[in-house]
């Protein structure tokens, strides 16, 4: 990060620091991992951070709070190239790969309306990774294909 | 020991069965029918087959329940969710759940997609989805594969015509999820606002060669080894006018016999209304009768298949 972006998002002592998020996601990424900032923790979100000349991107910075395995999970998908960096006492502990899993299991809604999981049954949405470099998914009931974009939209 | 595959088995979906499975599960059927009626008769004797039919289909209804009763067997159920607890406000789990206690069978058809994998999950006994949502219809794909089968004597290397509304019928899907286990030539005919869903075939386009046209036209028709047609329903259309356009198009006569192959055989997985001239009943081509047949005792197979550890007494 470039001095100037790290005046923009100031450092923290402990917690979470995501980068690399792609531009315009931050706001899905902190409703996604139920980031609400209602435990009173500070929470730094960057929209549109010049990342290179080129590309830009979005930060966020979460004090106090590590991410879970399922967190990371969730944010493989969202934006697979963000990284996530747990950071205590100022120092840098942790820079986490992030992965995608086999299975979702009740984190995001089919996209097909007429899915079963999608139902008012009591029943956990249940999506398979099937091609973990292009990104597609299967839902494990209605086996319907599902792109990364239907599923954030 | 245990020599049958399908013992207990769901059926679900045409997609968890292989090519191997088929053509076993084809076996069987060849096998079965050649049992005497009293033996078929003690094949399901004392067990029950418990259906729950959210969407009225009266001919797969009654093609299980004959199934079921040549097998000695019986059958209880609920048949369209206007008359049933559904419309009370019950969960299909619970229903489900009910209907295991009843029965050794449940032959499911719901509206929704993925329903009989749910049903599954909750239910001990196995279930069979006759039909879910918009794509699965495992059974009518066995039989239709099946009639394929007896008909040409082999499903590799045939030329498939599907004619009629492809975007919305379901059993069109079900077919071609089976049809992708073979090496065959599939030619897909609708007019262009029924024309099949890519997102519903698009893990078998690598598997299948499908060719679309929104005419039946005479190249086409001359390749052709089957003509599958299915019904255009009037409901689809917004405009009359467009659907009486559009039906006229694709209705199976006697022209189109002409100038088709000399044993074409015509399927059609019923109730049909006018899309097939009543006159092509007569020809040997028109295959549709024997393919319900056909599906009666495919289904006395696969139920024989699921209550029972070793039916044909295998070694
Ligand atoms: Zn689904």
């Amino acid at each position: 990060m470039s001095e100037s972006n790290q005046l923009l998002v100031r450092r923290i002592r402990n917690g979470t620091v995501i980068d690399h998020i792609e531009a315009g996601k931050a706001l899905i990424v902190l409703n996604k991992l139920g980031i609400t900032g209602k435990d009173g923790d500070i929470i730094t979100v960057a929209l549109n951070v010049p990342s290179n000349k080129i590309f830009k991107k979005d930060i966020i910075k979460v004090e106090n709070k590590f991410l879970e395995q399922d967190d990371t999970n969730k944010l493989a998908l969202l934006s697979p190239n963000a990284t996530i960096n747990i950071i205590k006492e100022y120092r840098l502990i942790e820079k986490r790969n992030i992965g995608l899993p086999d299975v979702i299991v009740d984190i995001f809604k089919c996209p097909n309306l007429r899915c079963i999981s999608n139902s008012e049954e009591n029943i956990h949405s249940n999506i398979r990774v099937i091609d973990k470099k292009d990104i597609i998914l299967k839902c494990s009931y209605c086996s319907r294909i599902i792109k990364i974009n239907d599923l954030v939209s | 020991m245990s020599l049958n595959h399908f013992y207990k088995k769901d059926i679900v979906s045409i997609n968890d069965f292989s090519r191997d499975d088929l053509n076993r599960i084809f076996k069987y059927t060849d096998n079965f029918k050649l049992l005497d009626h009293s033996i078929k008769g003690e094949l399901g004797k004392g067990r029950t087959l418990g259906y729950l039919f959210y969407e009225p289909s009266t001919r797969t209804r009654m093609s299980f329940e004959s199934a079921m009763a040549s097998l000695g067997g019986s059958s209880i159920g609920i048949v369209d969710s206007k008359i049933s607890s559904i419309e009370k406000g019950e969960s299909l789990a619970d229903t489900i759940r009910i209907m295991d206690m009843y029965s050794d069978v449940i032959v499911l058809r719901h509206p929704f997609d993925g329903s009989s994998k749910f049903a599954a999950e909750l239910a001990e006994n196995p279930i069979i989805n006759a039909g879910s949502g918009s794509e699965e219809h495992p059974t009518q794909a066995m039989l239709d594969l099946y009639t394929i089968f007896k008909e040409k004597g082999n499903i590799d290397g045939l030329v498939i015509g599907i004619v009629g509304d492809l975007k919305y019928g379901r059993t069109v899907y079900s077919l071609l999820y089976g049809l992708a286990k073979y090496d065959v030539n599939v030619y897909l005919i609708s007019p262009p606002s029924l024309a099949i869903r890519k997102e519903s075939v698009y893990e078998i386009e690598k598997n299948l060669k499908l060719k679309e046209y929104n005419y039946l036209y005479d190249d086409v028709l001359k390749k052709l080894d089957i003509l599958y047609v299915t019904r255009i329903q009037k409901e689809r259309f917004p405009d009359i006018q467009e659907y009486e356009k559009v039906k006229g198009t694709y209705k199976v006569d006697s022209s189109v016999l002409e100038k088709s192959k000399i044993d074409i055989s015509i399927m059609h997985p019923l109730p049909r209304v006018d899309e097939i001239d009543y006159r092509i009943d007569e020809t040997k081509n028109a295959i549709y009768f024997k393919q319900a047949r056909y599906g009666k005792e495919l289904r006395a197979t696969l139920l024989t298949l699921i209550l029972n550890e070793n039916p044909f007494n295998e070694e």
